[in-house]
């Protein structure tokens, strides 16, 4: 990033009552006042949201793509994890 | 397996096949980030520099509710801008590189903007055929393979659904008005139609990149197909208004099931293009001085935003 760009924000919008902040994008912005004012200019022009968070860009650790098998393979030997693994009678009806 | 360069493009390649979505961290070609780039970035800047020919009838607008639709439509544009330049960073460069080169003419936007926007008719011209041959490119964006480029068409298509309608209803309001602004609204229509198909870039065989964006699912469709989905959506419009497109060989061909159109003027598109279009000079004219007239805004607010974490953290 070049040094004469403004810092970069995340931003997390909760669109209604209930749900979780959902990333939606992100924009430059000084300091977290103006990211949170930004957010709002940028990102709910129409009622889309009920609530706002900014995280500073630089501040979000994130897994690496390489270490994806690594990561989320494993899950996929489990599946006894999942409800459909045991068997219960048709006639015990829904559990 | 090895992470040697063509075990990686098969990797790269394996996931578009699957339609998986490349992500910012993902490996991929450099030819395909610098596609990308350059690809996001104009279509960023052709937001930005698209702000300029409609915000020049805001505070002409002929009612309030004219003059809401237009800010509002403007506003989102400048939104847009920043959507897609914040697409573009994913990638590597910067904001201020991105406006660097728009600012000094090395990069493209859009020629359409290029064109005046001479009455008010053609503010309605613009949202109808600018707007509406914009939104059938993006429409098709909306599936690129790059994942924060996709999202960012989804948002602005979501939002964009209005500026078409808005043109349309201006456009009509004046086909169905005096002789003089039925007049208007085509003269308006004469102006914009060609510029409008052009949009669409060179036909598929002059087209430099558009075989290898396909193959890279960036483009799913061709500039020749996107522009006679257009042609097909906007005759039916058009005369629905009572208007004539300035195409002598205009006509419906059963065969094909599409509309036949003439031939278009490229000789005007990449003169345009490199610079001898009406406004190339004063659009960038105009983005500069707003940007150098801007900078101490820039600067201060950093020094204010320094100084008062500067303040936090001996208290």
């Amino acid at each position: 990033m070049s040094k004469k760009d403004w810092p970069l924000w995340e931003v997390f919008i909760r669109s209604k009552a209930g749900l979780h902040h959902k990333h939606a994008g992100s924009l430059h912005a000084t300091d977290e006042e103006m990211a949170m004012e930004n957010a709002r200019d940028v990102y709910t022009r129409r009622q889309e949201g009920i609530s706002i968070w900014v995280v500073e860009s630089k501040n979000i650790t994130a897994s690496v793509p390489d270490d994806g098998d690594m990561l989320f393979d494993a899950a996929k030997t489990k599946p006894y994890r999942h409800p459909t693994f045991y068997d219960i009678p048709d006639e015990i009806g829904h559990m | 397996m090895e992470n040697t360069i063509e075990n990686l493009e098969a990797k790269f390649q394996a996931k578009l096949d699957a339609e998986i979505k490349i992500e910012p961290k993902d490996w991929m070609p450099d030819k395909y980030r610098k596609t990308l780039v350059r690809q996001i970035s104009q279509h960023a800047h052709s937001e930005i520099v698209g702000m300029l020919p409609e915000g020049n009838w805001i505070t002409r607008a002929p009612s309030l509710r004219r003059k809401i639709g237009l800010l509002a439509k403007v506003q989102d544009e400048g939104g847009h801008g920043l959507y897609l330049y914040s697409a573009a960073e994913t990638l590597g460069t910067s904001r201020d590189q991105m406006f660097e080169d728009l600012n000094s003419g090395k990069a493209k936007y859009s020629s359409i903007f290029n064109y005046p926007t001479l009455t008010w008719a053609d503010i309605g011209a613009v949202g109808w055929l600018v707007d509406g041959a914009a939104i059938m490119n993006q429409v098709m964006l909306t599936r690129a393979s790059y994942g924060p480029y996709a999202r960012a068409m989804v948002r602005i298509c979501k939002e964009e659904s209005f500026h078409q309608r808005q043109g349309y209803e201006i456009t009509m309001a004046l086909a169905q008005g005096s002789p003089e602004q039925k007049e208007m609204a085509q003269d308006a229509l004469n102006r914009w139609w060609w510029p409008s198909l052009m949009m669409f870039g060179p036909s598929d065989a002059e087209s430099t990149h558009s075989a290898q964006s396909m193959a890279w699912k960036i483009k799913r469709k061709s500039n020749d197909e996107l522009r006679q989905s257009f042609v097909d959506a906007t005759v039916p419009q058009a005369e629905f208004l009572g208007l004539t497109l300035p195409d002598k060989d205009l006509k419906w061909n059963e065969e094909r099931g599409h509309y036949d159109y003439g031939a278009i003027d490229w000789d005007e598109f990449w003169q345009v293009v490199k610079g001898g279009g009406p406004c190339n000079k004063d659009r960038l004219k105009v983005r500069n001085k707003a940007y150098n007239e801007g900078a101490w805004v820039r600067e201060a607010a950093m020094a204010h935003a320094e100084k008062r974490a500067e303040r936090k953290k001996n208290n």
